[in-house]
């Protein structure tokens, strides 16, 4: 595929962002682009970054939509800090997205969106191609909107529709700095427009035309040489994290027997989970989209009690609201997992960024001592196990679960090695059996201090349940004193079993050393790479990820004694490394912190470690 | 359309009774609170639902009508404030083989509430709800509710209330309710009976009982339940029959152009072929909103079942979707769909 007369530039990795108006198809350009690179084999992960709003004022930096995709023949744990290619459709698009391009990157602009009305309304006071702003890129000015017009010409489409296809010219161009065929993509187009034979034939010319293009530019007539990945065999798919959230409870409800119940409200980036269960009745999920917030989850404590796995979804304003009810649930012993995808706060705060601010939400947002298990994803793809996992312990535990993932987990995608369900852990819930002479709602199991789950429809278990505080044993109405202590500490204690039950806490790295980082939940791609550099350049650094929070993994302080700095890492004001410190894990913590709805870089946390190492 | 008979609920082998359904909490109400009626009309309606005792679940929110389930043995939920019928919707929709009963009160369902009582009407959910309306807070000791009269002065409304109260029955056919009842708590007999109609009703019943609440807001109902004046204030309906009440038996509810007006049969060449019969199954709401509205002194309250027109059921419909979807989707179980779409060996 590959042309004669180029040179190739061999990568371990590359990252290539497209950008353009809200409307110009970036999402679609990302998403075939990385269908294409996984189709050659190579790993990826994604991340689309797109305004709150629907369709921003045209040409406007409000208004600019992106996608980042790094492909490579390594594992790729991040989306990557910089690109190395950055597709720009408009002015905007590039204005606020240069920041983000290597020194030195490909910038593919179309130089025909760079009239005087859009120069203006993204700020530009002179065309940047006509200067030398863009002097340290390896710019090529492409006629994008007339390529793609032309390529169409004579078929009968108005120059309206025509330029829908723009991001497809583009994505030709890219295939081409890639020597990747266009077939993945064709047939999409075969696939999606089934019935619009001339938008299937519009669509082929113009990514043809792209592809055609790209071989007479000089600017890209080295091209990117990635040899296929080597990843584990299997079976793979592309997956985002929402998905893989939604398809992870579906499997748990499978293995379990029980049937999958999700009562939840739209809400920016959680609702693609609500979207994909719906999408599943043939599997038997019931889902019911209700009136509010408050409703998604109280109509879930009520499929719970029937002997569903339970569900909601939602994101840190819906938590606030589902406050109240966890409480329920925590005091019935219910179980019920909370998705909590979370993004920027506090209030509506940045609905389309991603953050780590809700952990102390997750953790105390309720009135009363009011414990629940507390674990968070760690990647698009393992979102998939984490929520098979918050399932199996809530029902195995009696007790909700809130499962915390982001909106850059949540819509990023990633390649996951499909598994079998026969393969995941057995679920085994503590199901009452009909006329139990011993049963009584709130006898425990000793080992998992967990009571019954005992289904309405059964015979001989009729019994009540409610928010008020319950009698030890027996579930009556109980105001006595020595009684609610005894309920608090049980309902705490039983959370705390959990820790028996879960996986001891690993390190990425020596076992001892100078900094031992600590992150939870997105950031471990990047978190991990930078703690690899180092160690690569003889650093005493390890990396410990936590899954699992409230409660930690049994070793967790036996991981941290043998570190001389617990340096915690997090997109939030040190919500973790404070819970840590309260906990009393070890004395020597610092932390690193950023707030801005973005991820970690590798570099700014190479950079803050090796500080730190310096200091000594 | 809906395919009755697949998600019904399975009926007792045995003949219950009231002791069946007899729990061993102490009941807590007030002596001569309105709630107690309630309770003594679903022990007798119960047993004789022909359900299997585990079949059927109470559930509630907060307030003193949500202390219910505590005193009656079957399955139950007390709920936290306003939620009952969230809770609820999720009990049926997962497991519609159940007959869910509802507890709940003015301020439980029609203010914290009134979010979730509006949805699962509209939704058509089969429940059966029982709304004690005391027009008044009485667990919180007596602020005014959104039933309570305007101008009332309570603990909240010391200069008396300046808020328009709800009607019931307006509201719930707002929201496109399918069955609205409307009992007073001295008339156990006709409670028993509308509560048989809301259980034979597939869909969200409601049944407003007007209950007083001997403490906080007594004789709030006595203009309509007083024995010196129910049988003027007051008219049951009964379906197919034409809307008679009074004393005498000779006053009447006629439709004059578009308006209810009540008449005196042998008055003014008045017959009794010029009252309206009523039709509780009919689909247009129109004739049930003018009578739940009738109010004193213009109008007797209606009371019995007003409405109970036929419509699908929400959990009958998700249970239709569910089968149809599993006989037509080539996804059969969790490895199909993870192997759906593209996907790619690595070898």
């Amino acid at each position: 595929m590959v042309k004669s007369n180029s040179n190739v530039i061999q990568r371990e990795s590359v990252v290539v962002k497209f950008v353009g108006d809200s409307g110009d198809g970036m999402q679609l350009s990302g998403t075939l682009f990385s269908d294409t690179a996984a189709m050659a084999g190579l790993d990826l992960a994604t991340f689309p970054d797109y305004p709150a709003e629907i369709r921003a004022p045209h040409n406007t930096i409000a208004g600019v939509s992106g996608f980042q995709v790094h492909v490579g023949t390594r594992k790729i744990e991040t989306t990557g800090d910089l690109c190395d290619v950055l597709v720009a459709m408009n002015p905007a698009s590039v204005k606020s997205n240069l920041k983000w391009a290597k020194p030195g990157a490909t910038l593919i602009v179309d130089e025909n969106a760079f009239d005087a009305p859009a120069l203006k309304k993204s700020g530009y006071t002179e065309n940047p191609l006509d200067t030398d702003a863009f002097s340290g890129y390896n710019v090529v000015k492409a006629p994008i909107t007339q390529l793609t017009r032309e390529a169409v010409a004579g078929m009968g489409i108005d120059t309206k529709s025509a330029d829908r296809s723009k991001n497809m010219f583009a994505l030709g161009m890219i295939y081409h700095l890639f020597g990747w065929d266009l077939d993945t993509t064709n047939k999409f187009f075969e696939k999606k427009f089934k019935s619009q034979p001339l938008v299937v034939e519009a669509n082929k010319r113009v990514l043809q035309a792209g592809f055609n293009y790209a071989e007479t530019v000089e600017a890209l007539s080295s091209v990117y040489q990635l040899t296929r990945a080597k990843m584990e065999p299997g079976i793979y798919r592309n997956i985002t994290g929402n998905i893989a959230t939604a398809w992870g409870f579906l499997a748990a409800a499978e293995r379990s027997g029980r049937p999958l119940f999700l009562g939840s409200y739209p809400i920016t980036p959680a609702t693609d989970i609500l979207i994909e269960l719906a999408r599943h009745k043939s599997l038997g999920a019931k889902v019911f989209q209700a009136e509010d917030e408050i409703a998604g989850i109280c109509s879930a404590i009520g499929a719970s009690y029937t002997g569903s796995l339970a569900l909601t979804t939602t994101s840190g304003p819906g938590l606030s609201l589902k406050s109240e009810a966890i409480g329920l649930a925590v005091i019935t012993e219910l179980p019920l997992v909370i998705v909590n995808v979370q993004r920027g706060g506090p209030s509506t705060g940045l609905p389309t960024k991603s953050e780590q601010s809700d952990l102390y939400q997750a953790l105390f947002g309720r009135n009363g001592e009011c414990p629940a298990i507390v674990m968070a994803a760690s990647t698009s793809a393992n979102c998939f196990y984490y929520a098979y996992m918050a399932a199996k312990l809530s029902m195995e535990h009696m007790t909700p679960v809130i499962l915390l993932t982001d909106g850059y987990l949540g819509n990023g995608s990633q390649l996951f090695r499909i598994p079998k369900v026969a393969d995941l852990p057995a679920i085994n819930p503590p199901i009452a059996a009909a006329n139990d002479p011993d049963y009584k709602p709130y006898r425990r199991n000793p080992e998992t201090l967990a009571r019954k789950w005992a289904l309405p429809g059964t015979a001989g278990l009729r019994h009540r349940i409610g928010g008020l505080e319950k009698e030890d044993v027996f579930g009556n109405v109980s105001t006595d004193p020595l009684n609610h202590q005894k309920m608090v500490d049980l309902r705490a204690a039983k959370v705390q079993k959990v820790a028996e039950f879960i996986p001891k806490q690993e390190v990425e790295g020596d076992e001892e050393g100078d900094i031992l980082v600590v992150t939870w939940g997105g950031t471990h791609g990047p978190a991990q790479e930078a703690v690899e550099q180092l160690r690569a350049d003889g650093k005493k650094v390890s990396h410990a990820h936590f899954h699992y929070i409230m409660p930690l993994p049994s070793n967790t302080a036996e991981i941290f004694s043998k570190f001389k700095t617990i340096l915690v890492c997090e997109l939030n004001s040190g919500q973790f490394a404070n819970y840590l410190k309260m906990t009393n894990y070890g004395p020597n913590y610092r932390q690193f912190n950023k707030v801005q709805g973005l991820p970690f870089t590798v570099a700014e946390l190479k950079k803050t470690i090796h500080q730190m190492l310096e200091e000594k | 359309m809906i395919n009755p008979g697949n998600y019904t609920v399975e009926r007792s082998s045995v003949e219950l009774s009231k002791e069946d359904f007899v729990s061993d909490q102490m009941v807590k109400w007030c002596p001569g609170c309105g709630a107690h009626a309630i309770l003594s009309s679903v022990a007798n309606v119960f047993p004789k639902l022909g359900y299997r005792k585990e079949n059927i679940m109470m559930v509630s929110g907060i307030g003193c009508s949500s202390r219910f389930p505590y005193y009656v043995n079957t399955y139950g939920i007390h709920g936290i404030h306003g939620r009952a019928a969230a809770i609820s919707s999720g009990v049926k929709i997962a497991n519609p083989h159940l007959s869910v009963w509802m507890t709940t009160g003015d301020g439980d369902s029609l203010a914290i509430g009134g979010n979730h009582f509006i949805h699962i009407i509209r939704r058509n959910i089969d429940i059966n709800i029982l709304l004690f309306n005391n027009q008044i807070y009485g667990l919180t000791k007596g602020q005014y509710s959104p039933t309570t009269p305007m101008g009332s002065v309570t603990k909240t409304s010391p200069m008396g209330t300046i808020e328009h109260p709800f009607n019931p029955g307006e509201l719930v056919m707002g929201a496109q309710g399918t069955f609205f009842a409307r009992v007073v708590d001295t008339n156990p007999r006709l409670m028993t009976e509308v509560m048989f109609e809301a259980a034979r009703h597939d869909g969200t019943s409601v049944i407003e009982i007007l209950q007083n609440c001997v403490i906080f807001a007594d004789k709030t109902h006595d203009s309509i339940t007083g024995k010196e004046v129910r049988d003027d204030r007051q008219i049951v309906l009964r379906n197919g029959f034409p809307m008679i009440f009074g004393k005498e038996k000779n006053k009447g509810i006629r439709l004059n152009g578009t308006r209810l007006e009540v008449v005196t049969i042998g008055e003014k060449g008045i017959t009794e072929k010029d009252i309206l019969v009523h039709d509780m199954y009919e689909r247009d709401p129109g004739i049930h909103l003018m009578l739940a509205k009738m109010s004193y002194p213009n109008f007797p309250v209606a009371l019995g079942v007003i409405r109970s027109a036929n419509y699908p059921t929400y959990d009958d419909l998700v249970m239709e979707q569910i089968d149809y979807a599993k006989a037509h989707s080539n996804i059969k179980n969790v490895d199909d769909l993870l192997n759906s779409g593209e996907t790619w060996e690595i070898k």
